[in-house]
């Protein structure tokens, strides 16, 4: 890792919602930063991560609220930006992919074309090169057929070939950061492992900075090279990939032990045991 | 409101190109709706009356009147070959004479129609154009002061008696403001100079240069147009609120954010894309409830259209005359709820494919 | 998610919201009661609530809110202005409009129950039998519904009343034929979700009759979604039943009928606006408050279905 400045810089980041309910806090003084380099958020539901990851993009839903002492992008404090700079940062410089192409393409529009608006909106292209464009970047992420699939639409399309297309949409304008949302957690296992080759291979191609959100810890630890555990809106713990099994704090601990392994002979799977304290405690 | 787009035929043939089933679905629901719609209108007009032949000559006609009507309707003939008959009938554009104008139904309607199409199509489109952006922009912004004021307005639009508020309009705007002209298509000493070339007075005087009875016209039509404009409009933000928030919530919205589109585009170029397939719906729905509603507001404007045709040949007891507006009207209704249906399956691309 | 530890109310209220109910009777109590917290936390509901509620009151109070039957005429005083002694005014014939108001609230009540008695039942039979039976019976019922579902409303009640003749029976049977269709489709899409469920199994295997089982577990389930629809479809029954009585169709004068009295009225309505403005006013208010009344009972009763 080259010692350069960081990528993403997050101090102290809360989130928090206005619901019928009252406050409900997702994300409660998180901090961390990010270079170009590989970085999991591993958590359950409920534990904020991807609320982390929206608020990076400034994508925070309306009823919602973003604190934090410092959350900048290559110098550019994201607090205080523009909406108009903010646009300009989303898709060109920092970019996300989602769970299910499903729910995240746009479903009356064709797949190739809404990877050529992505391309467009920052390239300022005309219609014929962008779509040029997304036809390269089809074949590029392994698609067969790349002028059939651009113009099929969304329930057309199968689960792994939606993701590509995701991927394809969101790595065309470029960015220099992605952050994953959970990428895999909708598909099948086999297209599973297909899917993380191949963001794998973009990742490591066009060295950027990753974020890959997941509640898989073996993926994350097999994918990133640190790992941030959090749990309730904290972070527990910050880890190295390859030093997961010296962990420290008793939620990872619990996690990984709840996992079934092969190698190990268990009687019974543990289960985690939820210590209060974790949800008022500081990171260690 | 959703009861009425599954209406439409869910189809059941095997492996034909969705586009030609959905077409075909279409069509058997209108013939057969059309049965229905004939049989309940032959049971209203022969089977529900003590006397059908009365209700069609009236109590003054003659016996070689009455004899003769008699014959024509073939009531001495079973009832599914009178059904038949009738059936045939309608399919010619034959719904019999009308007592009180002594001409033919047909003829009637033909003459009259065009007055209320014109009140509807100019409501719906005065809805859509105002009531689309209305409630676009009551969901753009939700929870301010546009936001509330379409969903009062949608739920008032829902209760409130159309008839009432054109007459409601009718006092403030004629009797105390004199802003329009009053009830009527026209003024009285008007009537009759323009040819009937459309039927519609406002592109007739206008072809003709008759500018003075074409602002005279338009005086008469503001009023009622308005008021049902603003029945549709209510209907329409409403409507149109409701499926925007929808879409604004769902997650491709936020992967175009996400690509950095702007705020315009997202809302147009992506949400609304999405409704507007739906919105289809809704304009069918509105065009059609306008048609059958005219009934009513027609009386209060004393607007010479069907509506005001098919109350007055009430009053009357011109059962042919009714049956055959009823008929007219109802296959309209009908007609555009389908036709409505269809070019939502047609524009939804996964209804499509 | 805290844990709230609330301390044990006495009373009725702790039987009301006692975790653990004794018997069938007292968790539906609950629910019931739990059900009613919510509806009043709305105000929209509870505006509606309110209206229908005042709708109900004054029918069956009439006699004690009004000065007059209504009825009779009193050329006296014709066509007065609203003021203290005649709150809305009077009509052509003398009679106070505030008091036929309120005596027409029992004819809207009564056409408004009359319809709902005739095509809950109705819609529900055929959509059940539909749902259960399946195969060409059910394609056979449900065509007939689809057909009645699009026939335009107020034109076919028109029409059926122009031959039966006009009257409030008359005027309601011929709303009842135009209303049934959803009902039954909204029974059919009940039953079809529920019938393949173990319970339903179970209980057949226990020897109940087809008969059985609907009435006691498919109906109570249907209730709800028929009882939302029914309140929300009210608005639309009593502009129905108010465009028919516009007509003349509905209830015969001297009847107040809302409707009626609107149509009587017009001739007045540039000089004494009052006559026929209060009544119009009336079945937009009752027709208001049942929307607002469905919308609060279907966010309680059919969450899933929330309105935006």
């Amino acid at each position: 890792m080259t010692p350069e400045k960081p990528l993403v810089e997050v101090e102290d980041l809360h989130v928090s919602f206005r619901t019928p309910h009252g406050r409900v806090e997702a994300v409660r003084g998180v901090s961390f930063t990010l270079g170009r380099e590989r970085l999991g958020i591993v958590g359950e539901s409920g534990s904020g991560k991807s609320q982390t990851g929206r608020a990076i993009l400034g994508l925070t839903a309306r009823n919602g609220r973003i604190d934090a002492k410092r959350m900048t992008f290559d110098g550019i404090d994201i607090l205080k930006a523009s909406p108009r700079t903010l646009r300009k940062i989303r898709g060109a410089r920092i970019s996300m992919i989602m769970q299910d192409p499903r729910f995240s393409l746009n479903p009356v529009v064709k797949v190739g074309e809404q990877i050529a608006e992505a391309y467009a909106i920052h390239a300022k292209a005309s219609r014929r090169v962008s779509r040029r464009r997304a036809l390269e970047m089809l074949e590029t992420v392994q698609i067969r057929d790349p002028e059939k699939v651009f113009h099929l639409y969304p329930h057309q399309v199968s689960g792994g070939m939606g993701q590509r297309v995701m991927i394809a949409m969101m790595l065309i304008p470029e960015p220099d950061v992605l952050i994953a949302d959970e990428p895999t957690s909708a598909l099948d296992v086999t297209v599973q492992m297909q899917v993380l080759a191949l963001l794998d291979d973009m990742v490591r191609d066009r060295g950027m900075g990753l974020v890959l959100i997941s509640h898989d810890l073996h993926l994350v630890a097999s994918f990133c090279d640190r790992v941030i555990v959090m749990y309730g809106g904290r972070i527990m713990e910050v880890l190295e990939a390859g030093r997961l099994h010296e962990a420290q704090h008793p939620y990872t601990r619990g996690l990984l032990e709840c996992l079934p392994s092969l190698d190990r002979r268990q009687e019974m799977l543990p289960v985690l045991d939820r210590d209060p304290a974790w949800m008022t405690e500081a990171r260690r | 409101m959703t009861d009425r787009t599954s209406a439409a035929a869910s189809g059941g043939f095997p492996a034909a190109p969705r586009a030609l089933k959905a077409t075909a679905g279409a069509v058997l629901s209108l013939v057969l709706t059309f049965l229905g719609l004939t049989a309940v209108t032959f049971v209203i007009g022969r089977v529900m009356p003590a006397d059908p032949v009365l209700a069609v000559v009236g109590d003054r006609a003659s016996e070689e009147a009455y004899q003769r009507v008699f014959l024509e309707m073939g009531l001495d003939k079973p009832l599914y070959e009178q059904y038949l008959r009738y059936l045939g009938q309608i399919l010619t554009g034959d719904f019999g004479t009308s007592i009180m104008t002594t001409r033919p139904v047909t003829e009637d309607i033909l003459r009259f129609f065009p007055a209320t199409l014109e009140l509807a199509t100019l409501a719906t489109l005065a809805g859509c154009l105002i009531g689309i952006p209305m409630g676009v922009w009551a969901a753009v912004n939700q929870g301010r002061w546009i936001d509330h004021v379409v969903r009062v307005l949608g739920l008032a639009g829902y209760s409130v008696p159309v008839f009432w508020l054109g007459m409601v309009g009718l006092l403030i705007f004629y009797g105390n403001l004199g802003w329009v002209g009053g009830p009527g298509r026209i003024d009285i000493y008007y009537d009759g100079i323009v040819d009937d070339v459309t039927g519609v007075i406002l592109i007739d005087s206008a072809l003709q240069g008759e500018w003075e009875i074409f602002w005279n016209a338009v005086s008469h039509l503001i009023l009622p147009a308005s008021v049902l404009g603003l029945y549709a409009l209510a209907y329409i933000a409403r409507m149109t609120r409701s499926f925007m928030l929808d879409q604004l919530g769902q997650e491709y919205i936020l992967a175009a954010r996400i690509k950095g589109a702007s705020e315009f585009s997202v809302i147009w170029r992506h949400a609304f894309r999405n409704v507007l397939v739906q919105l289809i719906t809704i304009i069918g729905l509105t065009y059609a409830s306008l048609l059958e509603g005219s009934v009513l507001t027609e009386t209060v404007f004393a607007w010479p259209g069907i509506g005001q045709y098919i109350t007055t040949s009430l009053f009357n007891a011109d059962m042919n005359a009714v049956l055959g507006g009823t008929v007219v009207v109802g296959i309209c209704f009908v007609g555009i709820n389908m036709l409505s249906d269809l070019l939502y399956r047609l524009a939804d691309p996964r209804a499509r494919a | 998610m805290t844990m709230a530890t609330q301390p044990r109310a006495a009373g009725l209220r702790g039987w009301l919201l006692d975790p653990s109910p004794a018997s069938t009777w007292q968790a539906r109590a609950q629910r019931g009661y739990l059900g009613w917290v919510g509806f009043r936390a709305n105000p929209i509901a509870m505006t509606g609530f309110v209206i229908v509620a005042a709708l109900l009151l004054a029918a069956a109070f009439a006699p004690w809110i009004t000065a007059t039957d209504g009825l009779t005429p009193n050329l006296g005083a014709r066509l007065l202005p609203p003021s203290a002694e005649h709150w809305l005014g009077t009509d052509q014939l003398g009679r106070d409009i505030f008091d036929r108001i309120v005596w027409g609230s029992r004819i809207t009540l009564y056409i408004v129950i009359l319809v709902s008695i005739i095509v809950a039942p109705i819609g529900l039979a055929v959509g059940t039998i539909a749902g259960y039976a399946g195969g060409w019976v059910d394609a056979v019922l449900m065509r007939i519904v689809d057909i009645f579902l699009a026939f335009p409303r107020l034109i076919l009640a028109l029409a059926f009343v122009a031959a039966l003749g006009a009257g409030i029976e008359n005027a309601v049977l011929a709303i009842a034929l135009t209303t049934w269709s959803p009902y039954a489709r909204i029974a059919r899409a009940e039953v079809l979700t529920i019938r393949k469920s173990d319970f339903i199994v179970a209980a057949e295997a226990q020897g109940a009759s087809t008969f059985r089982i609907i009435r006691r577990h498919v109906v109570p389930l249907c209730l709800a979604s028929v009882i939302v629809r029914l309140t929300l479809d009210m608005a639309g029954i009593i502009l129905t039943a108010a465009g028919l009585g516009f007509l003349g169709l509905g209830a015969q004068p001297p009847l107040p009928e809302w409707g009626a009295m609107i149509s009587t009225g017009r001739q007045f309505l540039l000089d004494q606006w009052w006559v026929p403005t209060a009544p119009g006013a009336a079945i937009f208010l009752v027709s208001l408050g049942f929307c607002l009344l469905g919308d609060g009972l279907r966010d309680v009763l059919d969450p899933k279905s929330a309105s935006a």
